[in-house]
């Protein structure tokens, strides 16, 4: 009997001991940010780390699908700065990031200030203004591009009738104009972006400062200039940057309104990349292709970082 | 002076807010006009005279129908569903769980951490997908469902992870004192205490995962290969456009018809929607 009983209060002790031991395990910070930690980690480093890594060796190699290759060194490189439709590609990048995030940055500041007075409907007006920011990319380029279309274009039609033109404008059928269609659409995309998040800044300043400087003398311009833009500077810093990251890694758009043509005139580092390296199967060619994004974002990742330490700071 | 003052809120108010709005709205007013305009009227070139133009006299529900009769396009809406919802899921609970540990433990190199998935962050997929489609077909992944809901948490994670560290640093930390005093462990206050506290961050952060699942485009592209596995944006991309001749009815049917769930939640969540994208850039 009193065998069995110490026996059982062995186990009993045992038993307490590990949930003590478990008690404290999941008491223990660093035991705790590990496990905490972990799962995240391990997807962002097997799917993103790894296969960065592995696009670092792809480009140093002649791999294609079906084939493992062998290292040739900075060949692709070196043959996609001699390759004319990648200098296009490049320069299209430059472009269409220059401006399209321009176009955003005014229009989204002057909607920003627009919404942040009092009217009627103004909640419904704020939610619709986010749709294109909402709605798949591939799917509202779809309509833009069957309103470009070359024969059926709404825009022509209008034009046209209004008497403004006598010619049909060739939307997305010259390389020049169709790249500024696309910077008008990733416009058209993006501004409720910039709108809304200058919005939310511009919502935390004090209506005090504004009337302040009103009394002062103060117009609408200078109050802008003077006390809305500096105030404004930091978050606009920040949406800028998320934008050109987005809009110089665009891929979908183009893919969607051009194609990359016509006569390869419009393709942006994405589009070029995702042809050679998935259409025509030049893994390691188009992994190079790719990895010319990476000064750029690395650039504007490391002013961000710089930026982000500097605010902390003050 | 007062009439003056009308005047010019009008012209310097009323008119750009018209202008903005029908800039933004126009696009998709003209998606669903051609969704439902008959075939004889959609193909009418630029110079000829339209009697309704800009509406239609025999609206038709003839593309919607050859749309869902003759494509998997309510096969595509299911995928796209299923893995957004999928991905969110996984992205959210390793964001709140990492969010946590960043925000509130106290562990060597969590600076370092922190900034290495700020930088993940801004990573953008064109960059990795030529790997990654390798890296898929080796985890035999490949045109699976699976391939895109373990690969969207790559650009989710980050987001939630972001987002969610700033939402638990704004809770106090008596809440979580209180209940480790009553005798509750680290992870169970953490369970228990701080994520309910934080529900509206987590759901401004599901919904905005949500629509960027719904919207991602190019590995779906590359990952999926056949006509069943594919999501809306891929199937419409690829399977609408039959050698090389657009069918505009079918093809804006289908863009609407792919942006009413995603606009829809959106609808629902304003508010969060909106508080996850303002979030989204804080530092």
């Amino acid at each position: 009997m009193g065998g069995g009983r110490t026996a059982e209060g062995l186990h009993l002790r045992a038993e307490r001991a590990r949930a003590n031991r478990l008690r404290r395990l999941l008491d223990s910070e660093k035991a705790l940010a590990a496990a905490l930690l972990a799962p995240g980690l391990a997807i962002l480093v097997l799917l993103i780390a790894y296969p960065f890594v592995m696009a670092l060796w792809y480009s140093l190699t002649s791999i294609r699908v079906g084939d493992a290759g062998t290292f040739v060194g900075l060949a692709n490189f070196s043959k996609a700065i001699d390759d004319s439709i990648f200098q296009t590609a490049f320069r299209n990048t430059l472009f269409y990031t220059f401006w399209a995030t321009l176009f955003k940055l005014l229009l989204g500041m002057y909607l920003a200030l627009l919404l942040n007075r009092h009217f009627r409907f103004k909640r419904i007006v704020r939610a619709s203004m986010l749709l294109p920011f909402i709605v798949p990319t591939v799917l509202s380029a779809f309509a833009w591009r069957w309103m470009f279309d070359p024969t059926f274009s709404v825009m022509n039609w209008a034009l046209y009738h209004a008497g403004m033109i006598t010619d049909r404008l060739p939307f997305l059928s010259s390389g020049d104009w169709a790249m500024w269609c696309a910077v008008a659409v990733n416009t058209w995309r993006g501004t409720p972006f910039f709108a809304i998040t200058l919005l939310a800044g511009l919502q935390t300043i004090s209506p005090d400062l504004h009337e302040a400087a009103a009394l002062d003398g103060a117009n609408a311009w200078h109050r802008f200039w003077h006390v809305t833009w500096p105030l404004l500077l930091p978050v606009t810093l920040v949406v800028v940057v998320f934008s050109v990251i987005q809009t110089f890694s665009d891929f979908q758009l183009i893919y969607v309104l051009t194609g990359g043509g016509p006569a390869n005139s419009t393709h942006l580092i994405a589009t070029y990349a995702y042809q050679i390296g998935v259409n025509s199967g030049l893994l390691g060619e188009g992994a190079a292709l790719s990895l010319f994004m990476f000064p750029v974002l690395f650039a504007v990742v490391w002013l961000q970082l710089r930026f982000l330490r500097r605010t902390e700071v003050t | 002076m007062v009439i003056e003052r009308k005047w010019k809120k009008w012209l310097l108010f009323y008119l750009p807010l018209a202008l903005f709005i029908l800039f933004t709205l126009f696009p998709f007013y003209w998606m669903a006009v051609t969704a439902v305009r008959p075939d004889a009227e959609l193909y009418r070139t630029w110079r000829q005279t339209n009697a309704a133009p800009l509406w239609t006299l025999a609206p038709t529900l003839e593309h919607v129908r050859s749309l869902l009769e003759t494509t998997a396009f309510a096969v595509w809406l299911w995928n796209t569903m299923l893995i957004a919802i999928v991905s969110t899921a996984i992205s959210l609970v390793c964001g709140m769980f990492a969010g946590y540990a960043l925000a509130r433990l106290r562990f060597p190199g969590s600076e370092f951490l922190g900034t290495a998935i700020f930088i993940t962050y801004l990573v953008p997929q064109t960059l990795l997908f030529i790997p990654l489609a390798d890296i898929v077909r080796s985890m035999h992944l490949g045109n699976t469902p699976w391939a895109l809901m373990l690969t969207y948490p790559t650009f989710l994670i980050p987001f939630c992870t972001w987002l969610l560290m700033g939402y638990f640093k704004t809770i106090p930390k008596e809440l979580e004192e209180c209940a480790r005093i009553d005798g509750a462990t680290r992870f169970g206050a953490m369970v228990r205490i701080i994520f309910p506290a934080a529900i509206p961050g987590i759901l401004s952060a599901g919904i905005f995962a949500f629509t960027l699942s719904w919207n991602e485009f190019i590995y779906a592209l590359v990952f999926m290969a056949s006509a069943e596995q594919k999501t809306v944006p891929v199937g419409v991309v690829s399977e609408l456009i039959r050698a090389d001749v657009f069918f505009w009815g079918q093809l804006m049917a289908g863009a609407l018809l792919g942006s009413v769930p995603v606009a829809l939640v959106y609808a629902f969540f304003v508010e969060h929607y909106v508080s996850g994208l303002t979030g989204s850039v804080k530092g």
